[in-house]
């Protein structure tokens, strides 16, 4: 846990004094990560620079478990503290595998154990030790350099860590990868993360919390879900996008709108004219329809009538399932694609776990915004 | 052809005075490159003298050898020691450290802040930064630095041949004396050929010392 209270940074003396940071107070919780989000020149770097002490606090106080970081020792401090700064900044004349040794071997550790690490390092991020432990930086794509950034960040097994838009040098592609990358990571290791960010869907997607900053001053921390859809001021309303409805799509997974008991089921072995009456009593355009528990397509009242045969002869099947975790944007975005209304949710072994609609999709997104209809009423033109 | 004639006819001594030159030239980089280089180390780490000591050293290059001689001859006159090796060394580690000290301060400059900063992140401490970024990096430059302090003093060396100093210049100046031309050219070839054989030697030690991955870097970067 690392406690920011109320924390102030001057630059310079006399005349030419910046404040790059005004009275600013927020606690990062354990295994959480914390995105610093907000334009150029907020403040999002000095943060993390007042948090390792690459900069002295003008006022206010850090609090590391409970230590604050004024009582203990610089080098100590910093050693506990993983840094990925944004420009990389590998040492050209050393090795992959020497850069990451860096803070291992500060801490003393023997060679055997380090050298275990820096494989067990590029292992996790995704890099082949014997292919790249003795190439140097320049021999590496950006994207790869970055993966060793973070690597050197990880090495000595900090609890916290400290990334200063480590993402931002590379191509969007590669950086949805390295993203997804550090989020397995994550979901393992359960560092304490303080992440500097500028882009606001990255934000949404690494941040367990978000704290957006202005001119210096903490505007608004919550959770992406707050953030998007209840922003505290137009400052932040601005910051998150016009297409924030979309966004929280992005944050919202099938798992939190499926209906897992539809009515309108039918079996792929019914006889069509039963299937039929099936739905037509109670007022279904349409069935799912399911075969050994799994689904397999749906029909249409239209499509059973004068059907004699069996159900399966007529389904139409469905072009994909979803899974618990797809996120509704993408399912709705296959909505649009596929001119469908109506998705089937299945489990690990296809087995089938409920639908979702267009109209569930819809529903969830309004409940997101019942905060905020009310604060549009004073002005929400757009 | 010949002066080819009197060098071979004077082999031993043409050695000998090769060798006094070496050494003369040798001894002063040898006690001119720690104090240069640190110098140049220390001022990146204090700005504020930074300016003075380059200033100084600037003004010290611009001495004429010939008036820096006769400037440090009362001086050292005092412990006996106004001709000879001692002023003529003295006066070529004067004028090696612009050079050093300059290419010494730029090359440690020159080491992108944002690696400084990273290292310092990772709680290297001022030592270590020098030992496993700064100075690596630099090593090349400083090199370079020492390559044009070489090459500079192999040439003032044959002037401190006035001072009773030795070396190839006694070659030059008793030619001139004795209107010898045989000994006069003898005398400037063998200064020049030792001048181009070392500028040389430094570059391949210029290359030697340049780290691998930046030799990597370069070549990929073309
Ligand atoms: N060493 C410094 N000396 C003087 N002013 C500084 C220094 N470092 C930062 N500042 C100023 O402090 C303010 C905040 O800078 P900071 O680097 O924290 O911004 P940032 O949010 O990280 O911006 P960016 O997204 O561009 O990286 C800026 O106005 C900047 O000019
Ligand atoms: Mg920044």
């Amino acid at each position: 846990m690392i406690t920011y209270d109320s924390i102030t940074k001057i630059f310079g003396t006399g005349k030419d004094t910046v404040t790059a940071l005004d009275n600013v107070s927020f606690t990062m919780p354990k295994g959480e990560v914390v995105v610093f989000l907000g334009p150029s020149g907020c403040g999002k770097t000095t943060t993390l620079r007042l948090t390792n002490r690459l900069e002295t606090l003008t006022r206010g106080n850090i609090v590391i478990e409970d230590q604050n970081i004024m009582d203990l020792d610089i080098v100590q401090l910093r050693q506990r503290l993983g840094y990925v700064i944004q420009a990389i900044g590998l040492f050209p004349n050393k090795t992959i595998a020497e850069n990451i040794a860096v803070v291992p071997k500060l801490l003393g550790w023997d060679k055997e154990r380090i050298s275990e690490r820096i494989d067990d390092l590029l292992q996790m991020n995704n890099l082949e030790p014997e292919l790249y432990r003795e190439r140097y930086p320049a021999e590496l794509s950006g994207g790869q350099q970055q993966r060793v950034g973070v690597a050197r960040g990880l090495a000595a097994d900090p609890d916290i860590l400290l990334m200063d838009e480590p993402f931002g040098a590379i191509d969007p592609i590669n950086r949805e990868e390295i993203q997804n990358e550090f989020l397995k990571l994550q979901a393992n290791l359960k560092k304490t993360v303080a992440f500097v960010s500028h882009d606001i869907h990255e934000a949404i997607k690494m941040g367990d919390r978000i704290a957006i900053f202005d001119k210096g001053r903490l505007i608004q921390y919550d959770t992406p879900e707050v953030i998007l859809t209840q922003p505290k001021n137009k400052f932040v309303a601005d910051f998150v996008g016009s297409d924030r409805a979309l966004k929280v799509l992005g944050l919202m997974r099938v798992s939190d709108v499926v209906n897992r008991r539809p009515k309108n089921i039918v079996q792929g072995g019914d006889r069509s004219p039963e299937a039929l009456k099936f739905l037509d009593a109670r007022g279904f355009r349409y069935g799912i329809v399911i075969e050994r528990n799994r689904p397999i397509g749906f029909v249409t009242q239209k499509s059973l009538k004068y059907e004699e045969g069996l159900v399966r002869d007529v389904v139409e099947r469905y072009p994909l399932f979803l899974r618990g975790k797809t996120s509704l944007r993408d399912v709705l975005s296959f909505m649009l694609m596929h001119d469908a209304g109506t998705f089937c949710v299945v489990d690990e072994d296809r087995n089938f776990a409920g639908t979702v609609t267009y109209n569930d999709i819809q529903k969830a997104v309004k409940e997101s915004y019942a905060d905020e209809a009310e604060s549009d009423e004073n002005g929400g033109a757009v | 052809m010949s002066t080819l004639r009197f060098i071979v006819d004077n082999f031993d001594e043409v050695m000998y005075l090769s060798w006094e030159h070496i050494w003369i030239v040798g001894v002063a980089l040898l006690i001119a490159t720690p104090i240069g280089v640190v110098l140049g180390i220390v001022i990146t780490k204090h700005e504020q003298f930074a300016s003075r000591v380059l200033n100084g050293a600037n003004i010290l290059m611009t001495i004429p050898s010939i008036a820096l001689f006769g400037l440090m001859l009362p001086v050292l006159a005092i412990v006996n020691m106004g001709l000879g090796k001692v002023p003529a060394v003295i006066a070529l580690v004067l004028y090696s450290q612009l050079p050093i000290i300059r290419n010494t301060y730029t090359a440690i400059k020159n080491v992108p802040p944002s690696l400084v900063d990273a290292g310092r992140g990772m709680g290297m401490n001022k030592w270590k930064l020098l030992r496993e970024l700064e100075i690596p990096l630099a090593t090349p430059v400083i090199i370079a630095g020492l390559r044009t302090a070489a090459v500079m003093n192999i040439g003032i060396a044959a002037i401190a041949t006035y001072i009773g100093a030795g070396g190839l210049g006694v070659y030059i100046q008793q030619g001139i004396a004795r209107v010898y031309p045989e000994m006069i050219l003898s005398g400037a070839i063998l200064v020049s050929l030792l001048a181009i054989v070392v500028d040389g030697g430094m570059a391949v030690l210029e290359r030697l010392t340049t780290p691998e991955g930046i030799k990597v870097q370069r070549k990929l970067a073309r």
